[in-house]
């Protein structure tokens, strides 16, 4: 188990996590979402004591990252999986860790067959290795001590599609095992599929938390009608205040049956009516992508 | 939204045996085995025995006969080391930050104290080592070298010398070391050790010859000069704390600085 309490990382007159407070629980796969830029690297960093926070305190398994013993048999950590000697092959990258950590050397080999990195690409330096490679080497670092818990920063990066499918599964069955996930992403799909919790950072904040099911459920109506105008006025003639998501829906805070009474009753065909599910985060991850949307402001 | 907090089933690990602390030993060898494993490493090291084994090659094949003593075999080996030891120290440390290794090193083992001070235990040693595997080919090419020539042998260095040469080495190793605590980046630690180890002391030597103050200064405030009477072979109480106040100075004071950043600053 991950606690957060009251975190705060300030740089200056930056702050770059401000004040949060979250736990990541066992048998769970925690979604840490929030854009680039949100703090959600500095967070995972001050988690395992390489940046040390303003405030607030982080804890694994009640005890400081640094207070662990021997840190890589109970906390697997993928930080960054450019971050290596690029000089190393993948195999000598594993031994020391293995070495460091004082595992049986099989566990080597144990964990290359696990990452499903062959024996001639174990022997290739890192230098040479594609992102997808990395990640892989990466993961097998923090799998190789079998700890209990997982903190994983990005780990889907560079992976292509079979290997987000392997990755999502291996998190899956770490989880079901009754281990500790915690992973971030700045994609809502990639979070969606895999999480059991959710919790979402913007601006250094957490705006957002809870299981997957009371994120997603929270969200209301969607509505579509060929006559949106007609629809809008309907539903505020009925005192319910809808507004516009996405191209050409209505979404509301009602249920979908009280939508569709008060649509039928004011003669407006719908065209679509549903449970506006998961839309109320996308809205929201979005307004908070707005405002550090780089890509958007170079344009 | 609002903040939810919701109670599972499963809310503790697994129980597991209790870890046992990381001993500092491992971390020494750990520490060892990745100066080697790098290609770079591997042909840092490697370039000790081979520009032993070129300098030897040159006294015999270029040195006037009367001078094809041990001495003159230890001298010119001399040279390489005192290059090559000084990046070994600087790379072990600075590799952390440059290649980013140090996010994986630092979260093994969340103490930098014990790296760093594994990283010194390995870069000393590998620098004493490299000494006397110097001194061993020296002393071959000294044998060699007289066997070809007919002349006689002459081990004109003692014991005291060659202990005196090993410190000096050491003492250039551990200037690398601090500044590569120090800058945290490879290329420039590298290059601030060149200037300190080259540009430096033709300046101080040219203060020295025209500044009257600074002629008598000189010996206590610059470590190079402060260090010549180590390769000179004979030690006085005065050049003993002549070293001392400049090792001060130029060493240990840099190096302390250098860690209290080290253990301060974040690793990304």
């Amino acid at each position: 188990m991950i606690k957060v309490e009251t975190l705060t990382k300030k740089y200056g007159a930056t702050t770059a996590v401000d004040d949060i407070t979250f736990t990541a629980r066992a048998g769970r796969v925690t979604g840490f979402l929030g854009p680039n830029g949100a703090g959600k690297s500095t967070t995972l960093r001050i988690m395992v004591s390489l940046t040390p926070p303003t405030s607030g305190s982080a804890t694994i398994n009640g005890q400081r990252f640094s207070d662990l013993p021997n840190p890589g048999v109970e906390v697997g950590v993928l930080l960054d999986a450019s971050a290596q000697h690029a000089g190393r092959t993948g195999r000598e990258i594993l031994a020391i860790a293995q070495r460091t950590m004082g595992l049986p050397s099989r566990r080597v080999d144990e964990m290359l067959d696990r990452v499903g990195l062959t024996e001639s690409e174990s022997h290739r330096r890192v230098r040479n290795y594609s992102l997808g490679m990395r990640q892989r080497l990466g993961i097998g670092t923090a799998l190789i001590g079998d700890p209990g818990v997982l903190i994983l920063d990005e780990p889907a990066n560079g992976l292509d599609p079979g290997g987000i499918r392997w990755m999502r599964d291996l998190l899956r069955d770490f989880a079901d095992g009754g281990g500790t996930v915690l992973l971030s992403s700045h994609l809502l799909h990639e979070i969606e599929v895999v999480a059991d919790d959710i919790v979402v950072i913007g601006n250094g904040r957490i705006v957002a938390q809870g299981t997957k099911a009371e994120l997603l459920h929270t969200a209301g109506t969607l509505v579509r009608a060929a006559d949106l105008d007609r629809l809008a006025r309907v539903l505020a003639g009925s005192g319910i205040s809808a507004r516009p998501s996405g191209d050409g829906a209505l979404r509301t805070d009602v249920d979908p049956d009280v939508v569709g009474t008060i649509a039928f009753e004011g003669g407006v065909a719908l065209t679509e009516l549903r449970n506006a599910e998961g839309a109320g985060l996308e809205e929201m991850f979005l307004e908070l992508t707005a405002d550090t949307q780089r890509e958007g402001a170079a344009a | 939204m609002s903040t939810i907090a919701v109670e599972h089933d499963r809310t503790t690990s697994p129980v597991r045996a209790t870890p046992r602390r990381i001993p500092m030993s491992r971390v020494v060898s750990v520490e060892l085995q990745k100066m080697f494993d790098t290609r770079s490493g591997f042909w840092l090291m490697a370039s000790i025995v081979i520009t032993s084994l070129m300098a030897t090659g040159a006294v015999i094949l270029w040195a006037p006969d009367n001078e094809l003593t041990y001495s003159t075999f230890a001298a010119a080996i001399g040279f390489p080391m005192a290059v090559i030891l000084p990046m070994i120290a600087i790379l072990s440390v600075t590799s952390e930050w440059s290649q980013r290794s140090g996010l994986t090193t630092f979260t093994l083992v969340p103490h930098r104290g014990r790296v760093i001070g594994a990283k010194l235990v390995c870069a000393v040693s590998v620098g004493v080592v490299s000494m006397f595997v110097a001194m061993a080919v020296g002393a071959l090419g000294n044998l060699l070298g007289t066997a070809i020539t007919g002349t006689p042998r002459v081990w004109d260095a003692s014991v005291t010398d060659l202990a005196y040469i090993v410190l000096g080495n050491v003492l250039g190793l551990l200037v690398g070391f601090m500044l590569g605590v120090l800058a945290r980046n490879s290329a420039g630690a590298i290059v601030a050790y060149f200037v300190y180890s080259l540009v430096l002391p033709p300046l101080a030597g040219l203060l020295a010859a025209t500044q009257g103050w600074f002629r008598d200064l000189q010996p206590w405030v610059d470590f190079n000069y402060a260090q010549t009477a180590l390769f000179n072979g004979a030690m006085t109480g005065t050049d003993w704390s002549h070293l001392a106040v400049a090792g001060a100075l130029w060493l240990v004071a840099p190096l302390a600085v250098g860690l209290t950043l080290v253990m301060r600053s974040e690793v990304k």
